[in-house]
């Protein structure tokens, strides 16, 4: 039976961006459809009816969705270039991390964006510990996966290209020098491919970046 | 030689959800509760960046967050297993796992337990709706969330049956009752009556005290 892939996402998601990595690291073809989130599609509400969010995937019919959920069940489902390790402690690992991302690293960060005043010191403040540890957990490795990416390098790849959009937008340092295996890592996973390939444009994002960040901090 | 302790902290759902699974397995385990006002050494050693139970100990690596301690769980004793299969049906399990830890999808269930007035009666209608969403859309004619058997969404779900008949009581609200929610309702005696759930839930007065203590210091401290 021909595989019938979809991948519903917006041309800037960061949720969406991780799961396009996924398919292109196993070679899945797929139809991606670009969202407008302010006008949302029939498909995407058919296919998401609890969160109507992107990204959503689409196999043979059947809809996935949350992109943590989604990165399980690509690799359960194609083989190839696996993305978790096959021992259950190195499993835990990488979920762990994937789950810091969405549920501390990523908030925290949108906070410095998001916020002012005594919140944005704050929100300054807990992502430095945020990136801290998570610049201890990639002591003695290339990536998070190892030598090789593996599903919590997908979960933080937005750094390697949100972190500067923001960094530019707001005119600070974000990722500094004292995250050096941080740097180098940015650096190493930008590098590759897949994930080459794949950047939204620069551009594009300084403009919307730019114009969330306006609406958060409309002038006085 | 197998050695699994369990972080826990009464009667936190978290801890609970852990300690179903591996009795499920039949894992013999210690289970060490902790004071979460003074934190042990070995919760922070074990849990050094979130600082929090549960925390699952085997042959001295740690594992932390629940639904990556379920997990490793599964993948460990396979024995009993608590998902499905097939991708597809994983996939939705983990929707559901996903689904009920969802903070923003929690919060009705928290303003239940803690609110007053008129942000109660709100939250009260909130929850109800999200328990018919249970029913119907992650129950729907099954006995479990994991169809014949129990599953990881069913230890997930778990502290509905555990614990919110103690919250109604204390806050003298009914959301989940057998006329309007009778297969979520069946569902909860079925969990309670299963074999090693039934050994493994909070004492019901024990739990009453512990939840109107909690409450009350709630509303304490935002009357100041």
């Amino acid at each position: 039976m021909a595989e019938e892939v979809k991948l519903l996402k917006t041309w800037s998601s960061r949720f969406g961006l991780r799961v396009v990595w996924a398919l292109k690291l196993k070679g899945i073809q797929y139809e991606a459809f670009d969202e407008d989130l302010s006008n949302k599609s029939a498909l995407l509400l058919q296919y998401n009816p609890v969160y109507k969010k992107v990204p959503v995937l689409v196999h043979n019919g059947k809809p996935i969705s949350e992109s943590l959920v989604i990165l399980e069940y690509i690799d359960e489902t194609w083989k190839q270039n696996p993305m978790l390790p096959q021992h259950p402690l190195e499993k835990a690992r990488q979920r762990f991390w994937a789950k810091f991302n969405d549920e501390k690293l990523l908030p925290s960060i949108s906070g410095i964006f998001t916020k002012e005043g005594k919140e944005r010191e704050e929100a300054v403040a807990a992502s430095l510990e945020n990136l801290k540890f998570v610049e201890e957990e990639l002591k003695g490795k290339k990536f998070f996966g190892g030598e090789k990416i593996g599903l919590a390098d997908l979960v933080f790849g937005w750094l390697a290209n949100l972190i500067c959009v923001f960094e530019e937008v707001l005119g600070f340092k974000i990722i500094d020098e004292r995250f050096p295996l941080l740097l180098a890592w940015m650096k190493e996973f930008s590098q590759l491919p897949i994930i080459k390939d794949n950047w939204p444009p620069h551009d594009k994002m300084i403009i919307k970046y730019q114009e969330q960040y306006d609406k958060y901090h409309p002038a006085k | 030689m197998e050695e699994v302790k369990v972080l826990g902290s009464w009667p936190s759902p978290y801890g609970f959800r852990v300690q179903w699974a591996l009795e499920l397995k039949g894992v013999e385990y210690e289970y060490i509760d902790e004071d979460l006002f003074n934190k042990s050494d070995m919760l922070l050693k074990y849990n050094p960046v979130h600082k929090k139970i549960p925390v699952l100990v085997h042959n001295g690596k740690s594992i932390a967050e629940s639904a990556v301690i379920l997990e490793y769980i599964e993948e460990t004793w396979p024995q009993n297993p608590l998902l499905p299969m097939d991708p597809y049906e994983r996939a939705m399990a983990r929707f559901w796992l996903n689904f009920v830890d969802n903070k923003d999808k929690a919060a009705p269930f928290v303003s239940f337990f803690i609110g007053v007035g008129e942000e109660h009666e709100k939250a009260a209608k909130e929850a109800k709706e999200l328990l018919t969403i249970f029913e119907e859309q992650g129950l729907g004619e099954k006995k479990y969330f994991g169809g014949e058997e129990i599953g990881m969404v069913d230890l997930a779900m778990g502290w509905i049956a555990a614990s919110l008949g103690v919250i109604e009581e204390i806050v003298d609200v009914k959301i989940l009752d057998a006329e309007s929610l009778p297969r979520l309702h069946a569902w909860v005696q079925n969990f309670r009556a299963y074999p090693v759930i039934k050994n493994n839930l909070p004492d019901h007065d024990k739990l009453l005290e512990n939840y109107t203590k909690k409450r009350e210091m709630f509303l304490a401290s935002i009357a100041t």
